[in-house]
């Protein structure tokens, strides 16, 4: 049994882990509303080149002469996954889920006789990735001095991959990320970025039949490259909100259970001193009655 | 549409940064600059970094950098990876402009391409001689 001023020293303990918590979540909250602006200022340019690409590569649907990107490389023995997470933890379960998702991927592949390698952008995907695949991580971005995530820290990822593609490293690309659906939900998705994939726009009624300026293929070789960018920096915008929503959460829930722990400890608190105080009544009374 | 307006959209990665009806928009693209009123056919093309000029919007110069334009249906759609307002430059970033347009000079390969780099670096440098007499970036025209 705690003595009364161990109970007393757990109760001040745990009321300034609440405060701290409670900061926390406040933090998250303002930094999600950014973040979640930032996210849905991205949504139409990475929208309207989806719907550009989608448009443009249904012509190369199955031709020989289509480009790389678009194609593949004819094989698909090694996988490049890039696995997304973010710099910080203390944001419920959003870093493992992200990182299991894409650890299950790379088991399977491997169990399948692919060989597998592994871009880690953030931190804490790093952490747990490299003590399973250690051998697997070809590099590791980490974004922790970049307050607000640009488009630049995207192209430059962008680029990475495009060099390693293009020097032949890998035949398949998949990235890894959140994708953040609300506040209290964000979901582990994985995305192929080479070859390109692009989600075909239903609602389009009729192809309009454009002049391009230069060739249509020359549009294409220029804007694949582009769309690697543009999905990582979609992607790491919505790793941002996620990220934030999740912390979000995960500090009101230790709030609240900070609560439920002071209350419980004030309880035992009032017991013991009250059990205290009614032992030394009975002394003082039993000792009276002595005399 | 009917009133000869275009409806122009100009957006980077990062936010939409014009999108408003106007009377003309002149596009720098790949090969040539092309100006687009009401009414156009439908164009894709590429674009060459530099100026968009807007005639009757909010804003009538903006610098854009790597991306394409879409011309469908009195929309013009220009997706640029950097784009924005010439108004809204300030000195650094005229910098870095001014230093990649000058790297576009010495890349660009025939008379026509650097002729056309060329241009940009001029604009930018007027930009930046502008800049400099106003304190505040405030661009009527190059």
């Amino acid at each position: 049994m705690p003595s009364l001023k161990d109970l007393k020293n757990r109760i001040s303990s745990v009321t300034s882990t609440q405060k701290i918590t409670k900061a926390m979540q406040m933090v998250a909250a303002a930094k999600l509303r950014k973040a979640e602006e930032l996210a849905a200022a991205a949504r139409p340019y990475a929208g309207r080149m989806n719907d550009v690409l989608a448009g443009l590569s249904a012509a190369y649907a199955g031709r020989d002469d289509a480009p790389r990107l678009l194609a593949g490389t004819g094989s698909d023995q090694t996988h490049l996954l890039i696995v997304a997470t973010a710099e910080r933890g203390l944001c419920g379960g959003f870093n493992s889920n992200i990182s299991r998702l894409a650890r299950d991927h790379a088991r399977k592949l491997m169990a399948a006789g692919k060989t597998v390698k592994i871009l880690c952008v953030g931190k804490k995907g790093h952490d747990v990735l490299k003590r399973l695949f250690a051998d697997q991580i070809v590099d590791a971005v980490t974004l922790r001095e970049v307050k607000q995530i640009g488009y630049a820290n995207a192209q430059a990822i962008g680029e990475k991959v495009l060099a390693m593609f293009a020097n032949g490293e890998f035949d398949v690309a998949t990235l890894f990320y959140s994708k953040f659906k609300s506040v209290i939900s964000q979901e582990p998705t994985a995305q192929q970025l080479i070859p390109a994939a692009f989600e075909a726009n239903e609602d389009s009624a009729e192809p309009v039949s454009y002049e391009y300026e230069p060739g249509e293929e020359a549009i294409l070789n220029d804007l694949l490259p582009r769309n690697i960018s543009v999905q990582i920096f979609s992607a790491l915008l919505e790793n941002g909100a996620g990220e934030m929503g999740a912390k979000m959460s995960a500090m009101d829930n230790a709030t609240r259970n900070a609560g439920d722990m002071i209350r419980k400890l004030q309880l035992s608190y009032n017991r013991q001193r009250q059990a205290q105080i009614t032992k030394e009544l009975i002394e003082i009374i039993s000792g009276a009655e002595a005399l | 549409m009917a009133d000869g307006n275009v409806k122009v959209e100009i957006v980077s990665p990062e936010r939409l940064v014009l999108s408003e009806n106007v009377q003309s928009v002149t596009i720098p693209g790949q090969e040539g600059n092309f100006t687009v009123l009401g009414e156009h056919a439908p164009v894709m093309s590429v674009l060459r970094p530099g100026f968009v000029m807007v005639e009757g919007g909010s804003e009538n110069l903006v610098y854009v950098r790597g991306g394409f334009a879409e011309v469908s249906d009195g929309t013009v759609t220009i997706l640029a990876e950097d784009a924005r307002p010439a108004k809204q430059f300030n000195r650094q970033e005229i910098e870095e402009a001014l230093a990649k347009a000058q790297q576009d000079v010495s890349a660009a390969n025939g008379a026509e391409e650097t002729e056309a780099a060329q241009l940009v670096v001029d604009s930018l440098s007027n930009l930046m001689t502008e800049v400099e007499h106003m304190g505040s970036a405030i661009v009527t025209g190059l």
